[in-house]
C-alpha cells in the first residue's frame, strides 16, 4: 500500500512562503496530475514528497509512515526528470542499473532485469550507448526505464515531456499511461499543460500561487470549475468570464451593457441585487437566438477556422469573448447577431473570492445540446 | 564558418605586435640565451665565452647532488600535488553542499593564492619552527620528534606542506567551479536511486570532476617544479644536507651564488625538457581516459 498523505505542508525559502499549507489525499495506484502556471509551486511539492526538498512545515506520509525526516532513499519512490538527469558517464544500461547496483544486487541478476526493462522501453539495442549519443526521446525512455527498475512504490514526475516535440510526446503520454496500467504505481505527474493532465490523471490537482485550488477528475474539473482561476486555466480557449449583477428578480444577470441573461433559478438564491461573475465556455454558445427567448447580441470581429468548428473573436458587454461554433451560419462581423447561451452551462462565480457560486451542468443536458465539446 | 579578418595586415599586426613582444623579450629570449649558455663556458663577470658542446650536461649527469635534486623535486612534486589536491577537493565538496560556515571559507580559502611564495615561507618557518612554532609543544612532550632544521625529512615534509597550502586556494577555486557545474539533478537522481552521500561523491561527482583534475593535474606539478623557489629559499634554503634542494633552487644556487652560469643554464633547459616530457605523458596517458561523451 502506498497511498500519499499530505497534511498541511508548506515551504518558505527564507521569508518567502511558495506553499502555503496543502492538503491532498493520493490513493494507492492512483494517477494524479498537479497542474499550475509556471511558478506555482507543483515542483517544490512535488520534490518534497521525493524528499529533495525539506518540508517547512506540515506533514507527508506514504503508505501510512510520516517521512518528512526520511532520506530520499527511505521513502521507496522514483522519480523522472525534467532534463532526464541521465549520468552522462554511464552507459545506458549502467544508468539504469545504478539503483540495483546499489542496493548490492549481484551482477547476473542486475544483468537480466537491465534487458528486460531495455526490451519494455525498446532500447534493448542501445544498451551500450552514453546518454549523449541518444536522441530525446531515447533519453527520455532510459530515464523511465531507471525510474521502473527498482518497481517503486511510487512514481514522480516532474514534466518529463516538456523537453519533447508535439507528436513524441503524444507518444510518449501513451507509453506512461499503459505504464500505470501494467505497474499500477501510485502516480504523481506535474505538468503546465493541460492536455497533458486531462489525458493522463484519474484526478487532477489545480494549483495556484502555492495553493490547491481545485481537486477533481478531469472532466468534473472542466466541468464545475471551483474558482474563476481554474476557469480560466482549464479549457483552450479558456472560458469566458463576463462581470454582470444579479437582477433584483434573480432571473437574469445583468451585463454591463444592459443584457439580460436568463439564468436557471437554482443559480439566485439569495444573491439578488449583487455583482457576480458569469462564465461560460465557447462551445456553449451558438449562434441564433434562443429557443426560449434568451437571446444576447455580440458583435464579432474575425473568426479562426479550427476544422472541427470556428473561433468567432468578439465583445459582449463591452467584454471580449470567444465563441466556438460548430454550425456553418455564415460569419457576420462588425454589426451585433445573435447569440445564446446554454442554459444549464452557465458558472457564477463571486466577483470578490472568485469562487465558484453555484452552476450545475448535468452530462444528459450537454448531449441534448446540439453544441459540441471541445477536448482541449 | 566565415571569421571576421583585416583586410589590411598590418593592422594585425600592429594589434598583435605588443603581445609578440613581450612572449620574445621574456620568454623566447632568455630561453635562447639560456640555450646558448648552455653549451658554452661563460665567464662569472661577463667578456667572452667558450664554446664546450655537451661538456655541461656532461658534467651535471655526473654529479650527485644534481641527482639527488632530481629525486627531491620528483617527491615535492608527487606529495605536494596530491596533498594540495586532495585537501582542495574535501574543502570544495564540503563548500558545494554548503555545510556550516561555507560561506566564509569559500572566500577564507581564496586568499592564501594571493599570497607571494616567500611569504608563505616565512609564516611557515614561524609555525613550524621546532622551538618557538606550534609544534614546539610536541617536543616538549617527545623531544626530537620534530626538527625540520636537522632532519632532512621533517624538513622535505615541512617545504610540502608549504607548498601544498599555497595551492591548496587555486585547486578550491577550480574543484568548487567545477562541482557546480555538474547539474544539481544528476546528485538528486542518485539520491532517489539510493545513494548516500559518499556513494554520490564517489559515483557521479568524482568521475564528473575528472576533467577539471586533470588540467589541475597538469598545472600543479608544472608549478611544483618551476614555481617552488620562493618557498624553500625561506624556510630551509635547500638543508639541511640537500634535503629540501629542489631542482629550481639549485638552478639559482649554482648560478648566482656559485656564479656557474653556464652550469645552471643546462640545468634549467633539461628543468625545460623534463616539464615538457612529464606534460605530455599526462596528456598522452590520462588525458584520454577523462573525457566523456
Ligand atoms: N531555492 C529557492 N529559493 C527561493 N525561491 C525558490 C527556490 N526554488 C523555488 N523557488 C520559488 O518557489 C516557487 C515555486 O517554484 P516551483 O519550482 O515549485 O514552480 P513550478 O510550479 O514547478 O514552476 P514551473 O512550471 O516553472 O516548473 C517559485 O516562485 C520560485 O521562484
Ligand atoms: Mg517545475
Amino acid at each position: 500500500m502506498a497511498d500519499i498523505n499530505i497534511r498541511r505542508v508548506e515551504k518558505s525559502y527564507g521569508d518567502t512562503r511558495v506553499v502555503h499549507g496543502v492538503d491532498l489525499d493520493i490513493r494507492d495506484g492512483e494517477f494524479v496530475v498537479i497542474l499550475g502556471p509556471s511558478g506555482c509551486g507543483k515542483s517544490t511539492l512535488l520534490r518534497m514528497i521525493a524528499g529533495l526538498e525539506a518540508i517547512s512545515g506540515g506533514e507527508i506520509a506514504i503508505g501510512g509512515r510520516v517521512v518528512n525526516d526520511l532520506e530520499p532513499r527511505q521513502r521507496g519512490c522514483a522519480m523522472v526528470f525534467q532534463n532526464y538527469a541521465l549520468y552522462p558517464h554511464m552507459s545506458v544500461a549502467e544508468n539504469i542499473g545504478y539503483a540495483l547496483k546499489i542496493a548490492g544486487i549481484g551482477k547476473a541478476e542486475r544483468r537480466a532485469r537491465v534487458q528486460s526493462v531495455a526490451t519494455a522501453i525498446g532500447l534493448e539495442d542501445y544498451l551500450d550507448r552514453r546518454p549523449g549519443q541518444l536522441s530525446g526521446g531515447q533519453r527520455q525512455r532510459v530515464a523511465m526505464g531507471r525510474a521502473m527498475i527498482r518497481e517503486p512504490k511510487v512514481f514522480l514526475f516532474d514534466e518529463p515531456l516538456s523537453n519533447l516535440d508535439a507528436k513524441l510526446r503524444v507518444q510518449m503520454r501513451l507509453e506512461i499511461r499503459h505504464l500505470h496500467q501494467r505497474l499500477a504505481a501510485t502516480s504523481v505527474f506535474v505538468t503546465h499543460d493541460q492536455i497533458e493532465a486531462m489525458t493522463l490523471a484519474d484526478r487532477m490537482v489545480v494549483m495556484n500561487q502555492g495553493n490547491i485550488e481545485q481537486v477533481g477528475a478531469p472532466s468534473d474539473v472542466y466541468d464545475r470549475p471551483a474558482s474563476t482561476f481554474v476557469a480560466s486555466f482549464i479549457g483552450s480557449p479558456p472560458m469566458n468570464l463576463l462581470p454582470g449583477r444579479m437582477t433584483e428578480s434573480g432571473q437574469h444577470v445583468e451585463l454591463a451593457d444592459g443584457q439580460h441573461v436568463p439564468i436557471p433559478t437554482a443559480l439566485a438564491q439569495g444573491r439578488a441585487g449583487r455583482p457576480v461573475t458569469l462564465g461560460i465556455r465557447p462551445e456553449d454558445i451558438r449562434h441564433g437566438p434562443a429557443a426560449g427567448g434568451s437571446g444576447l447580441t455580440a458583435k464579432f470581429d474575425f473568426l479562426e477556422e479550427l476544422g472541427m468548428g470556428r473561433l468567432f473573436h468578439g465583445t459582449l458587454g463591452g467584454q471580449d469573448i470567444i465563441m466556438h461554433a460548430t454550425d456553418k451560419t455564415p460569419p457576420v462581423f462588425g454589426t451585433a447577431v445573435d447569440i445564446a447561451f446554454d442554459p444549464s452551462r452557465l458558472h457564477l462565480f463571486d466577483v470578490e473570492t472568485g469562487k465558484r457560486l453555484a452552476g450545475e451542468s448535468g452530462r444528459a443536458d450537454k448531449e441534448q445540446w446540439s453544441g459540441y465539446r471541445a477536448t482541449a | 564558418m566565415r571569421r571576421a579578418y583585416f583586410k589590411n595586415n598590418w593592422i594585425a599586426a600592429a594589434l598583435v605586435a605588443p603581445q609578440l613582444l613581450i612572449i620574445f623579450v621574456f620568454f623566447y629570449w632568455p630561453t635562447a640565451q639560456a640555450l646558448y649558455w648552455a653549451f658554452t663556458l661563460e665567464q662569472p663577470w661577463g667578456g667572452g665565452n667558450q664554446w664546450v658542446g655537451l661538456e655541461n650536461f656532461q658534467a651535471i649527469v655526473e654529479d650527485e647532488y644534481y641527482w639527488n635534486s632530481v629525486m627531491v623535486s620528483i617527491i615535492f612534486a608527487f606529495f605536494s600535488t596530491l596533498l594540495s589536491m586532495g585537501m582542495a577537493l574535501v574543502l570544495a565538496i564540503a563548500a558545494d553542499r554548503q555545510l556550516n560556515g561555507y560561506k566564509f571559507y569559500r572566500v577564507g580559502l581564496i586568499w592564501p593564492y594571493a599570497v607571494a611564495a616567500p611569504a608563505v615561507g616565512l609564516a611557515f618557518r614561524f609555525i613550524f619552527n621546532p622551538s618557538a612554532g606550534l609544534l614546539s609543544h610536541l617536543n616538549q612532550i617527545w623531544p626530537g620528534i620534530w626538527d625540520p632544521i636537522m632532519n632532512g625529512d621533517h624538513a622535505l615534509a615541512m617545504v610540502i606542506f608549504a607548498g601544498a597550502w599555497k595551492q591548496v586556494a587555486y585547486n578550491f577555486i577550480f574543484f568548487l567551479a567545477g562541482l557546480q557545474a555538474i547539474p544539481r539533478s544528476l546528485t538528486e537522481a542518485s539520491a532517489m536511486d539510493g545513494a548516500g552521500v559518499l556513494r554520490r561523491v564517489r559515483d557521479i561527482q568524482l568521475p564528473l570532476l575528472a576533467p577539471t583534475a586533470f588540467f589541475l593535474l597538469v598545472i600543479n606539478i608544472t608549478d611544483s617544479f618551476t614555481d617552488s623557489f620562493g618557498i624553500v629559499d625561506t624556510m630551509t634554503a635547500g638543508g639541511p644536507a640537500r634535503a629540501t634542494d629542489l631542482m629550481v633552487f639549485k638552478i639559482y644556487e649554482d648560478g648566482f651564488r656559485g656564479l656557474d652560469y653556464s652550469g645552471a643554464a643546462a640545468q634549467s633547459i633539461i628543468l625545460m625538457l623534463l616539464v615538457m616530457v612529464l606534460t605530455f605523458f599526462q596528456f598522452r596517458y590520462i588525458e584520454r581516459r577523462v573525457h566523456y561523451t
